[in-house]
C-alpha cells in the first residue's frame, strides 16, 4: 500500500530555502508571491495491512524518524488501495 | 574508532562525534548516524555522566539524538560555509572551555551547510540563563539564533559546537587556537 | 567484403557514427552489428573515449621522465615523490553535462575525478578546478556559477576531500559552452599500486558499487557533438552523483586493496560498464563474458544496450584472483555497497554478453580498442597578429587602471566561490585559495614533505597564438609551484576545444599542443595524465581554446612553503625577469582598453627555468618573505595581491624608461616579486647575477596602507574594496 507523509517545518521556523524561493518568484515577476514554505514528501510503499495498524506504524516511524519534531511537523495521508 | 553498527562502547572517558557527512546528511544533518546502533550506548555513556563532544555533524547528531536542545537548519545564505571565525567564549567555566584564558577570542574554522542553530525563545532564554551556551560567534556566518557556535547540555557533560577546533592544533595548518579546547577537555577528564 | 545496409547506417548515424565508420565496424565484423554492439562501438570509438582525433598529436607530449612511474593510457598518472610514495593525480572535463544540469554535472565530475585517483591505490587528499563561464551578464552565468559551485562543494565537502584551489575565469566564448575541469591527487605506497590490465583468463570479474540505472546513457556520445537549441531536450541523460556511496566505496576499495585479491581494477566512468570491461580486457590481452542477469540494477526491464551504456555513478569493475571471491565480497557487503560477480575473463579475445538466456553481443575486442579510427584532420595555421608597441596603446592612470583591473571579473576576489568548499578536512592543508600561495600546498600525513598543485589556462593568449599560448599554460604551472617552493614534477592536461572537423579550430589544437610540448621539454615537466574534450562548441560558434594544466610539486621540506602573505614593512620589492612592456592579448588592454589585440607575450623557455630555479633556490634558503609569480594584470597586479594579502603598503618606482602603463601591466612572462628582508637583498643581487638572472630592485613594503605606484596612489581599503565586492555583488544582485 502507499502511504505519503509530508515533513514540513513549524510554524515560526525560519525556512531560508522557502525565502529564497518567494524571493526568486518575485522577481521572476510573479507579484504578489507572500511567502513560500518548502516542505519533504516522502512516499512509503509498505506491505498490505489495515489502514488504522498503517497509520500507526508511519505515525511512529515519522517521530522516530522520518520527522525531527523539534523543528518540523508531519501529516501522513494513505493512498486508498485499488 | 567504533562502528556504527556495533552495539558496545569500550569504555571511555570521552566518547567525540566527528565531523563529517555521516550518512550523507540524506534526509536531514545527522538524522541517520543519531539512530545508528552504536548511539545506546553513547546516549548511555552521556546519562551516565560521561563526557560527549559533537563538533559539526557531532553536534547535528547529538541535537537528533536529543542530547542537545535545539536543532541545526540550513545556513541562512544557504550555502556551504568554510571559514575561520573568532569565537567569543560565552562560558569559560565548562569541561571544554576552562584552558582558555580569560578574554581569549579563538580564532577556529567552520566548515558545514546546517549550521543555523534553532531552538525556540523559552529553550534559548533558558539555555543562557543556565549558562548552556558556551561559544558565540563574533561574526555569525550562518544566521543562528542569538549567534550561537556551541552548547552544552543541562549537566554540562555534553558539548555541541559547529566550529572545529581539531582543524586549529597544528602551526602549519591552521593555527592552534583549538588545542585549549583539547587542553580543557584533558584537565576535565584527570 | 560485407557493406553496410540503409537502416543499419541511419542508426549509426543517430549514435554519432560517419558512415565510413560504421562501414568499418560491418567489414570488421562481417556482419551488421545489432543494437547492443552497435551502442558499444559507437560509444568506444566516440571522441570522447576514442581520441581518435587528437591521438596522433598527443603524441607529440613529453610523457617519460626520472620521477614518471606511470605516464598516460591508465586512469591517473603517478610520480614519484621519495620515501617509497607516488602521488596520482588526473584532471578531466564534465563540460557538457554541467551545462544541462550544473550542480549534478559537476559534481559527478568531481566524483568521476575522485575514482579515477583512488581505482589505482591512492587515497585522494586534493581536489581542485579550472572553471570557466560566459559573460558575467548573460542571463545564464549567474546560475550556471550558483549550481556548478554547489555541486563541487555538495560532492567533495561530503565526500571529505579538500578542495585546495583552482581557477575561475570568464569570456563572452563560454557563453554556450562552460568548463568544468576537476583535478584529484592521491597519495599511494609505490608498492600498493594498482592497474588495469586484466592478466590471465577464468578469473572472476566483480561489480561493486552503486546499482545499475538508465541514467547517462550516452554521456560519451553527448560529449562528442557540438551543442544545438535541442541540447535542452536530451536533459534526462545527465546523471546524479551520491557521494555518500562514492565515499563507502572509497573505504571499501582501499580495503580490498589492503589484501592480494586484485588482478585488476577500473572505474565505470564515460560508457560505463563498456568501455571500463572491453579497456581492461584489451589491455590484459584476454576476452571478458559478462551475464548481465546478474549486474545489480535499480530499474526494472532494463535492456542490454542500456546496461552496457549506463552512466550510472559511483561503481567500479574489479578483476579477482582466483579464489579470492568471498574475501572480496565480504567487503563490500560490510560498506554496505551492491557487488556481483558477473562474469570472467577468458582466453577468446572476444566480448561476449548473455541476457535472458541469450548471447546479445559478440564481438571481438581488438577492433574495439585499438583499431578505432585515428584521423589525420586538416588543419590550418592561426595567423600570427602583429607586436603592439607601448605607444599603440592608451595610457591611462596607473591608480585608477589598477582599481579597474583588481575588481575586473578574472582578477577579483573568488571567495564567493571558494568559500562553499571544504578547504580544510583531513587536517593536512597548508595552503588553499585562502591563504595566499599560487599553489595549493597539503603536507604529507606523517613526512616532512608537502605537495602543491595548481591549475592554469590564460585562453586568451592560446587563442592569439596556440603555440605561444600553449607554452605559457605550461610554463604558468611550473612557475606558480615554483613560488611556493615547489619542484614541479609533473602534469594532467585538460585540452578544452571546439570542433576539431573545422580546420582553424584544429589548428588551435596543433598549435597548442606544439607550444606545450615545447615547455615541457624544456622544463622537465612531462605530461602524465590528461583528458581531450573536443565539440565545445554552440550553434558554430566554438569557446576559446583552452588547454588547461594541472600540475603537482614537491616540497621537500614542508617547513619551507612560501607564500605572497608574508611582505613586512621595510622590506625591499624585488623583480625578478625582465620586464619589456608587453601589452599585446593583455588584461589591461581588454579591462581598459575594450581590445583584444596583438600578439600575446612570447616565453623564453630558458629565462623560464633560470629565473625559476634562482627563486627556488631563494626560498629553500629562506631568504624571501614573500614570492608571487607575476601573471595577468602585469606587475601592479602581482604588486596589489601581496599588498593585500600582507596588509601592507608599498612605495614602488619603475626601473626603466618605459611608459608607465607598459612598466606596471605588461605581462612578461616568467617574473616574480619578492618582499626581502632589506640585509639579504645583497646577497641575493649577487647570486641574480652569477646565475645570469635579471633582478631589479624596485622599492619597498610600507606600512601606511597605500600603494603608492609612481606617484600613483591607491588606499589598501579602496583596492581591498573594489578586489572583494566584484563578485558577490554580481551573484547577489537583485
Amino acid at each position: 500500500m502507499k502511504v505519503v507523509v509530508h515533513v514540513q517545518l513549524r510554524e515560526g521556523v525560519l525556512d531560508p530555502q522557502g525565502k529564497a524561493i518567494a524571493g526568486a518568484l518575485n522577481t521572476l515577476g510573479f507579484a504578489g508571491v507572500v511567502d513560500a514554505r518548502q516542505s519533504k514528501v516522502i512516499a512509503l510503499d509498505l506491505e498490505d495491512m489495515d489502514e488504522s495498524t498503517a497509520r500507526a506504524r508511519v505515525d511512529e516511524m515519522c517521530r522516530k524518524l522520518l520527522a525531527n519534531t523539534v523543528i518540523e511537523t508531519y501529516s501522513v495521508s494513505i493512498e486508498p488501495a485499488g | 574508532m567504533v562502528w556504527h553498527a556495533d552495539h558496545d562502547l569500550p569504555d571511555v572517558d570521552i566518547v567525540l562525534l566527528p565531523g563529517g557527512f555521516s550518512y550523507g546528511d540524506y534526509l536531514r544533518s545527522g538524522a541517520i548516524a543519531a539512530r545508528a546502533p552504536v548511539m545506546h550506548d553513547v546516549i548511555a555513556h552521556a546519562k551516565r555522566g560521561g563526557y560527549v563532544v559533537g563538533i559539526c555533524n557531532g553536534f547535528q547528531v547529538l541535537t537528533e539524538a536529543q542530547l542537545l536542545p535545539g536543532a541545526l537548519l540550513r545556513n541562512a545564505n544557504l550555502h556551504f560555509v568554510c571559514r575561520s571565525v573568532h569565537l567569543q567564549i560565552a562560558n569559560p567555566d565548562t569541561g571544554f572551555t576552562c584552558a582558555y584564558g580569560s578574554g581569549a577570542v579563538p580564532q577556529i574554522p567552520v566548515a558545514h551547510h546546517d549550521g543555523n542553530y534553532f531552538a525556540d525563545a523559552k529553550t534559548l532564554d533558558r539555555m543562557e540563563g543556565e549558562g548552556q551556551v558556551v561559544f558565540r560567534y563574533c561574526d555569525n556566518p550562518n544566521g543562528s539564533a542569538r549567534d550561537i557556535a556551541g552548547i552544552i547540555n543541562e549537566k554540562g557533560n555534553v558539548l555541541g559546537m559547529m566550529p572545529h577546533p581539531e582543524r586549529a592544533v597544528d602551526p602549519a595548518t591552521g593555527g592552534t587556537d583549538g588545542r585549549a579546547f583539547f587542553e580543557s577537555l584533558m584537565r576535565g577528564v584527570r | 567484403m560485407k557493406t553496410a545496409d540503409k537502416a543499419g547506417l541511419e542508426h549509426a548515424r543517430a549514435h554519432g557514427l560517419s558512415d565510413d565508420e560504421y562501414n568499418l565496424i560491418v567489414s570488421r565484423l562481417g556482419r551488421e552489428p545489432n543494437i547492443t554492439e552497435l551502442g558499444i562501438f559507437s560509444v568506444m570509438w566516440s571522441e570522447h573515449c576514442s581520441y581518435k582525433s587528437s591521438r596522433r598529436h598527443l603524441r607529440k607530449l613529453p610523457v617519460s621522465g626520472a620521477v614518471v612511474i606511470c605516464g598516460p593510457g591508465e586512469n591517473a598518472g603517478i610520480v614519484d615523490i621519495g620515501d617509497g610514495q607516488a602521488c596520482i593525480f588526473k584532471m578531466e572535463s564534465h563540460n557538457h553535462p554541467s551545462f544541462i544540469e550544473p550542480y549534478q554535472g559537476a559534481a559527478t565530475g568531481v566524483g568521476g575525478i575522485m575514482r579515477d585517483v583512488f581505482t589505482m591505490g591512492a587515497r585522494p587528499v586534493a581536489l581542485l578546478n579550472a572553471l570557466r563561464f560566459g559573460a558575467p551578464e548573460h542571463p545564464k552565468t549567474r546560475s550556471l556559477i550558483s549550481g556548478v559551485v554547489a555541486g563541487i562543494g555538495g560532492y567533495g565537502n561530503c565526500v571529505g576531500v579538500p578542495t585546495i584551489g583552482g581557477e575561475v575565469n570568464f569570456d563572452p566564448g563560454f557563453n554556450g559552452n562552460i568548463l568544468v575541469n576537476a583535478m584529484c591527487a592521491g597519495i599511494v605506497e609505490t608498492d600498493r599500486i594498482f592497474y588495469s590490465a586484466a592478466k590471465g583468463a577464468g578469473n572472476a570479474v566483480l561489480y561493486v558499487g552503486a546499482k545499475t540505472g538508465r541514467d547517462g546513457i550516452h554521456g560519451a556520445t553527448m560529449a562528442s557533438t557540438e551543442f544545438d537549441s535541442q541540447t535542452e531536450a536530451k536533459r534526462p541523460t545527465v546523471q546524479v552523483g551520491d557521494p555518500f556511496t562514492e565515499k563507502r566505496l572509497i573505504e571499501a576499495c582501499m580495503e580490498l586493496m589492503a589484501t592480494e585479491c586484485i588482478v585488476a581494477i577500473q572505474d565505470m566512468g564515460a560508457a560505463g560498464l563498456t568501455s571500463s570491461s572491453v579497456e581492461m580486457a584489451d589491455k590484459g590481452g584476454v576476452g571478458i563474458t559478462l551475464d548481465l542477469d546478474k549486474v545489480p540494477q535499480r530499474e526494472t526491464g532494463m535492456t542490454p544496450y542500456e546496461m552496457m551504456l549506463s552512466e550510472s555513478q559511483e561503481r567500479m569493475l574489479v578483476v579477482l584472483k582466483p579464489g579470492s571471491e568471498d574475501e572480496a565480497q565480504a567487503i563490500f557487503h560490510k560498506w554496505e555497497l551492491d557487488v556481483a560477480i558477473i562474469g570472467q575473463t577468458t582466453s577468446g579475445g572476444r566480448l561476449v554478453l548473455h541476457h535472458g538466456g541469450k548471447t546479445v553481443c559478440d564481438i571481438p575486442i581488438a577492433p574495439l580498442a585499438d583499431d578505432v579510427p585515428n584521423y589525420d584532420r586538416p588543419y590550418q595555421k592561426t595567423p600570427a597578429r602583429s607586436v603592439l608597441r607601448p605607444e599603440d596603446v592608451p595610457e591611462h592612470n596607473v591608480a585608477e587602471a589598477l582599481l579597474r583591473l583588481m575588481g575586473s571579473p578574472d582578477m577579483a576576489s573568488k571567495r564567493w566561490v571558494w568559500e562553499q568548499y571544504d578547504r580544510h578536512v583531513m587536517a593536512d592543508t597548508m595552503h588553499e585559495s585562502a591563504t595566499a600561495c599560487d599553489a595549493g600546498v597539503i603536507r604529507v600525513s606523517g613526512t616532512d614533505k608537502a605537495l602543491a598543485f595548481s591549475t592554469d589556462c590564460t585562453p586568451r593568449y592560446v587563442y592569439a597564438d596556440p603555440v605561444e599560448g600553449g607554452k605559457q599554460v605550461v610554463a604558468e604551472s611550473w612557475r606558480n609551484l615554483t613560488a611556493s617552493g615547489a619542484m614541479p614534477l609533473a602534469l594532467t592536461d585538460c585540452l578544452n576545444f571546439g570542433n576539431p572537423e573545422r580546420p582553424e579550430i584544429m589548428g588551435q589544437f596543433v598549435g597548442a599542443i606544439e607550444g606545450m610540448a615545447a615547455a615541457c621539454r624544456a622544463l622537465d615537466y612531462p605530461v602524465v595524465s590528461g583528458n581531450v574534450s573536443l565539440y565545445n562548441e554552440t550553434e558554430g560558434v566554438a569557446i576559446p581554446p583552452t588547454p588547461a594544466i594541472g600540475g603537482v610539486g614537491l616540497i621537500a621540506d614542508a617547513s619551507k612553503v612560501a607564500g605572497f602573505a608574508g611582505a613586512q614593512a621595510g622590506d625591499s620589492l624585488l623583480l625578478v625577469g625582465d620586464n619589456t612592456g608587453w601589452l599585446g592579448a593583455s588584461l589591461y588592454l581588454r579591462e581598459c582598453c575594450n581590445r583584444d589585440d596583438g600578439a600575446p607575450p612570447p616565453v623564453d623557455l630558458a629565462a623560464e627555468r633560470r629565473n625559476g630555479d634562482f627563486v627556488r633556490r631563494q626560498i629553500a634558503a629562506q631568504a624571501v618573505r614573500a614570492v608571487h609569480d607575476v601573471s595577468d594584470g602585469g606587475l601592479a597586479c602581482a604588486l596589489a595581491d601581496m599588498a593585500l594579502a600582507s596588509d601592507v603598503g608599498m612605495q614602488v618606482r619603475a626601473c626603466n624608461e618605459l611608459p608607465l602603463h607598459a612598466w606596471y601591466f605588461g605581462e612578461d612572462q616568467s617574473r616574480y616579486v619578492l618582499a626581502v628582508d632589506p640585509q639579504n637583498v645583497d646577497a641575493m643581487m649577487h647570486h641574480a647575477a652569477k646565475a645570469s638572472v635579471p633582478v631589479c630592485i624596485i622599492g619597498l613594503v610600507s606600512d601606511d596602507k597605500v600603494l603608492d605606484f609612481s606617484e600613483h596612489k591607491v588606499a589598501l581599503d579602496t583596492l581591498r574594496a573594489a578586489y572583494e565586492n566584484w563578485l558577490p555583488g554580481m551573484m547577489e544582485k537583485q
